[in-house]
């Protein structure tokens, strides 16, 4: 693979404007496999301006004359213009950033390229693993396991490699249970809460199928799961889903534990949006933003249609009611929609953030991110190729981390004394989400990665 | 101190009874107790019923707290059974509804004009049904001497009570924007209000302006409210004026107001033109045309115009012809004709009638328990209150930028020239002069746009049993704006969010007798400086209260605030709306943190002072150089500043712990949780739904 088969041209004169705020830059437009250089010359005062490609959302070229104009549309929600000279300097640019910003393979990006000053490769990687999340929980309790049964991903693609599971429960049991759930995604521990001794739980639906089948292992999973908490202890079993969309998913194979199956469990539906309806939101609220001359009516009316701040609503009150029958009821909770990926981390994050001041911290947030987010397997590469501005149609994309981000931050409006991170920290997740020179949030899980 | 942040010890800012008041009704209940013979005494037949319920008003359950009812000659109090007190002053109260009778008694419920509402449920009939008339007819008086003013008593004496109503001096604050001068001069045409009874008996006109001018424009404007001084704006020599419409009549024009307008735009000599801002939307000036019955003959009339005026042909003829009709009514605007180097503007505020209705759909959306987010945002549209609220910032902001950036002088006018007029008048001022925006300089500016020029403070708040259809937000609207500005512009106020509260709170209460009566001829009349007291200097001692600890006066020297009015920086104002549904708030507040921040450290620095001087002290007495050294060693140790800043960290800490202890939800004071648990505990709940304040989501 060589990028210089994709740039077709070196570089080319061109002005930049950022927006209302800021003075438009004028210079030498350069393009590297992975960037966009925009160099105004010895004597000024910003010496470089740099876009990374990977930002690119969508391009937009016009010509006039013998300059053009190009629109670039940027993951971060960034709009940038470029005018530039010469018409077909102009489309080779363009071009060149359309292949380059739509690089399929993951070796090829920027991240795999990226050497910042002072820091080793292999430094910082696994700042958390799941074995310094056990060690947190097993001064609590002991009713818990570090369980490497997924050691070689086998029984879970998406899992990390040790999971935590309950102690009375062996490798083999948990094997079964995998074969159960979808994505092999069986039941393990999100968070252990000291102060009520209860933990929390996600995991993949189940795969009760229309013959609505059982696993004596996931039931037992369960049932050891509410022993060791504490004698007579309630569980609540958080569906993201309808219940008709739980009924349906039966067709598909999927389903929802039966009632009779999961003795002391109860079933609850909090039906939250996913996927391309969550997208379409998305989209929505930035267009809507993105209108400076409209009139109130007209803003709260797409404010209200894109519905985006109704998911948030539904999210936080989810996790909330996660949280309250945690910290109240003492009751256990296990999370799970379809595949366990998207609204069931959503939930269980957020949950964490109500319960675990720890979690509120700078440090503790990194690791919540990493341990529900990176290493629970969010599609990171699936669900952000692609943000609000992209043309192409939405297959995988879907803003849930985005939405998390933003139930954070009403978090943080409510309690503005609570977290140790401030709106930047938020933002700065949100870019690198989205396009990042670092490889956190590359690829969709621990294996592939 | 250690105690701290965030504890409830701690009153909030925007929340809580305004103790002003509490302590006022304390002493009146006192009063009415003791056989005091107070104003309302012989409407009350009941004065206390025990066993009743006052429920939440956003609780899904119905949570209730039970305690006794109180009826005095001024308040209506309910206290609990944890000895938590509401009171409700009867000037406050909107409405009073009687529900139909349920099983656990008659439920009433009462709806203020501060936007507290209070569902309570009377376990008698007979009782539930003496409240209700007794409230009916003590919150709608029928006389001025039966307000809470003129029975209100801070026990201050008469000299005492004087100085407070000088405390705001119109001369002075005219004297401090730069007139009289040589282009601006105090007029004494209306020392008698024969020419204006609404407008004050002070009154600046250009120095070219004659009497006979004066006297004529009147006659050609609604109720005799000729064009006026507002504000002068010294170093651009522009001048912001009022008035209220010209009686322009079908083709009537007044040669005196012409030369009125020409005297305006002659004193600035900055700039030749001047503005005249209509602050009426243009249709509903056209509107006058629908009512129009002789249609026929002013059309004749008209086109017969058309065709000899050649201008009127070259221009847009519709928008002519409308005009025309419309000044065919005897009201309307000025004929551009007449008037040479003005500009007109129109800029789109509604009526009253429109901005009252647009409140009460604001109000049902707002109570509406269980709101979805989508029905939260499309009655906010629908009630189209946040779109009135940018139609008065961008009139503002027009009549500022022609000041600061054109230096032309602005004539502002609506129908009256009190309403609207006095809400653009006022924040174009706020927005140029730094002054206004202290807590001193925004009582200057209610007293002169708003009190003086005549706003009809007691038709528009209610005050008496009066016309429904005279009462406006006009006043909460322009407290919105300023609020607004506040949230763009941090640095820029003095004053807090609870100071706005706090005045919003007063216009209503009638216990201070500033906002009583609708113009300054009431109110010398009812001698409302001899048996009343002002507000004014209650709020100045109270400042530490209502000051903002982000305010820096440095930097706003000359600045002119610039508001940007795209859509999204409008929201809505959970704590003026909200103030009293505690359940809603948020219940951290960075401002505690920072006043107590600030108190911190200015005791240091008194106590680095104090240090100081001791230290100078010592060694003056102390002559023996060793020996003074050996003190400072030992001193230090012991130095009450190194325990200050000690107890500063401690203090930084603390917070974090109180706020979780808040978020988890276990301290005994939050109640929204507790009320959530018990639902819990309830069989189904899948149906439990944590009511997050949809407002919250807004800000």
């Amino acid at each position: 693979m060589e990028f210089a088969e994709m740039i077709r041209t070196g570089q080319a004169q061109a002005e930049l404007l950022r927006g209302p705020e800021e003075p438009p830059l004028r210079g030498t437009l350069c393009i590297t496999g992975h960037h966009l250089l925009l160099s105004p010359g010895p004597q000024a005062t910003p010496d470089l301006w740099l876009l990374l490609l990977r930002n690119v959302d969508s391009i937009e070229k016009r010509v006039a004359g013998d300059s053009g104009t190009i629109t670039l549309r940027c993951k971060d929600l960034r709009v940038l213009q470029l005018d530039i000279e010469g018409v077909e300097a102009t489309l080779d640019i363009a071009r060149s950033i359309e292949a380059l910003s739509s690089l399929e393979s993951v070796i090829t990006s920027f991240p795999f390229f990226y050497r910042p000053k002072g820091l080793r490769l292999g430094d910082a990687w696994h700042f958390h693993p799941p074995e310094c999340y056990y060690k947190r929980v097993a001064r609590e309790t002991n009713a818990w396991r570090l369980s490497e049964a997924n050691e070689d991903f086998s029984l879970c693609p998406s899992y990390p490699r040790a999971v935590i599971v309950p102690r009375a429960v062996d490798d083999s049991a948990v094997a079964r249970s995998a074969r159960f759930r979808q994505g092999g995604r069986f039941p393990v521990l999100s968070y252990f809460h000291a102060p009520s001794g209860t933990v929390l739980l996600r995991a993949g639906q189940p795969l009760t199928g229309p013959q609505k089948r059982r696993c004596s292992e996931d039931e037992e999973l369960l049932r050891a799961v509410l022993a060791g908490a504490r004698p007579g202890a309630r569980g609540f079993i958080v569906d993201t889903r309808s219940p008709q969309a739980a009924k349906q998913a039966r067709m598909t194979g999927g389903g929802t534990e039966a009632k009779a199956a999961y003795p002391g469990w109860k079933r609850l539906h909090r039906p939250l949006e996913r996927g391309r309806p969550l997208q379409e939101s998305f989209v929505r609220l930035v267009e809507a933003c993105g209108d400076l001359e409209q009139s109130m009516d007209r803003w709260l009316n797409r404010l209200e249609s894109c519905r985006w701040l109704s998911h948030v609503k539904e999210t936080l009150s989810t996790a909330c009611l996660a949280a309250q029958s945690m910290e109240q009821e003492g009751a256990c909770i296990l999370v799970h929609g379809a595949e366990g990926t998207d609204s069931t981390l959503l939930i269980t994050s957020l949950a964490q953030l109500i319960l675990d001041p720890l979690s509120r911290t700078m440090a503790g947030f990194q690791e919540l991110i990493e341990r529900e987010w990176v290493q629970a397997g969010h599609p990171f590469q699936l669900r952000c190729a692609h943000s609000a501005f992209s043309h192409a149609r939405p297959k995988h994309e879907a803003p849930t981390f985005l939405l998390f981000l933003d139930c954070v931050w009403q978090l943080g409006r409510q309690f503005p004394l609570s977290l140790e991170f401030g709106e930047g920290m938020l933002l700065a997740l949100f870019d690198h989400a989205y396009a990042s020179p670092f490889g956190t949030f590359l690829c969709n899980n621990e294996k592939e990665r | 101190m250690r105690g701290g942040c965030g504890g409830p010890a701690v009153v909030r800012a925007g929340s809580g009874g305004p103790p002003l008041h509490r302590a006022a009704a304390a002493a009146a209940a006192a009063a009415a107790a003791a056989g005091g013979r107070l104003v309302g005494m012989e409407h009350i037949r009941t004065t206390k019923v025990e066993q009743v319920k006052l429920l939440d008003r956003f609780s899904t359950s119905n949570k209730s707290l039970t305690g006794t009812l109180y009826l005095t000659a001024t308040h209506l109090l309910f206290i609990d059974a944890h000895q938590k007190e509401t009171w409700i002053l009867h000037h406050h109260i909107a409405s009073v509804e009687k529900l139909a009778l349920t099983t656990s008694g008659c439920p009433l419920v009462i709806q203020c004009k501060n936007f507290r509402t209070v569902h309570f449920i009377v376990p008698r009939e007979r009782d539930c049904h003496d409240i209700y008339n007794s409230l009916l007819q003590l919150s709608k008086q029928a006389k001025y001497e039966d307000l809470y003013a003129f029975s209100y008593n801070p026990k201050q004496n008469d000299a005492e009570r004087l100085r407070g109503w000088e405390l705001i001096d119109l001369a002075e604050e005219y004297k401090r924007m730069g007139v009289p001068n040589s282009n601006w001069q105090l007029s004494d045409a209306n020392r008698e209000y024969k020419i204006c009874e609404t407008y004050p008996r002070e009154l600046y006109v250009p120095r070219i302006a004659s009497k006979p001018i004066i006297v004529g424009s009147s006659k050609f404007r609604s109720k005799g409210r000729f064009p006026v001084l507002s504000y002068y704006h010294q170093s651009k020599e522009a001048a912001i004026c009022r008035c209220s419409q010209p009686l322009s009549g079908f083709s009537a024009r007044c040669l005196e107001d012409e030369h009125l307008l020409q005297a305006i735009s002659k004193a600035n000599p900055a700039n030749r033109y001047m503005y005249v801002m209509d602050t009426r939307p243009r249709h509903r000036v056209q509107s006058w045309w629908a009512t129009q019955k002789d249609i026929g003959r002013i059309i004749v009339r008209i086109s017969s115009k058309i065709w000899n005026d050649e201008k009127i042909r070259e221009s847009d003829e519709k928008k002519r012809l409308n005009a025309m009709a419309n000044r065919a009514a005897g009201k309307g605007y000025e004929n551009e004709d007449n008037y040479s180097n003005i500009r007109f503007q129109f800029v789109g505020i509604e009526n009253i009638h429109v901005m009252r209705s647009s409140l009460q759909k604001l109000l049902e959306v707002n109570g509406t328990k269980g709101l979805s987010v989508n029905d939260f945002y499309s009655g906010l549209e629908s009630s189209g209150w946040l779109r009135h609220i940018k139609a008065v910032m961008d009139a503002a902001i027009f009549l500022a930028k022609a000041i600061e950036a054109e230096s032309a002088s602005v004539l502002v006018h609506c129908s009256d020239g009190w309403d609207r007029t006095s809400q653009v008048c006022s924040l174009g001022s706020l927005l140029l002069d730094p002054y206004y925006r202290t807590i001193r300089g925004f009582m200057v500016l209610i007293e002169k746009d708003w009190i003086s020029f005549g706003h009809k403070f007691s038709e528009r708040c209610g005050h008496l049993d009066g016309d429904p259809k005279e009462v406006s937000p006009v006043f909460t609207q322009f407290l919105e704006c300023v609020w607004h500005l506040t949230e763009q512009f941090p640095q820029a106020f003095e004053f807090n969010e609870a100071f706005l509260l706090q005045i919003h709170e007063h216009i209503h209460s009638c216990q201070f007798g500033n906002f009583i009566a609708n113009c300054q001829k009431e109110r010398e009349e009812l001698k409302l400086k001899e048996k009343t007291y002002s507000l004014w200097p209650f709020l100045l001692d109270d400042q530490k209260k209502y000051l903002n600890p982000l305010y820096s006066s440095q930097s706003q020297k000359l600045a002119v605030l610039e508001p940007n009015t795209v859509s999204f920086n409008f929201k809505f104002w959970r704590n003026m709306y909200h103030q009293f549904d505690r359940t809603l708030h948020p219940r951290q507040s960075v401002f505690n943190i920072i006043m107590n921040m600030n108190e911190q450290n200015k005791q240091l620095e008194k106590d680095i002072k104090d240090l100081e001087s001791q230290i100078k002290q010592r060694k003056t007495k102390q002559t023996d150089g060793i020996l003074s050294k050996e003190l400072l060693n030992s001193v230090r140790p012991e130095s009450p500043a190194l325990k200050a800043t000690l107890s500063l960290k401690e203090q930084a800490l603390l917070p974090v712990n109180n706020v979780l202890r808040t978020i988890e939800g276990s301290s005994p004071a939050d109640n929204r949780y507790s009320e959530y648990a018990d639902e819990f505990s309830k069989a189904e709940p899948a149906v439990v739904s944590l009511e997050y304040g949809v407002a919250r989501m807004t800000c």
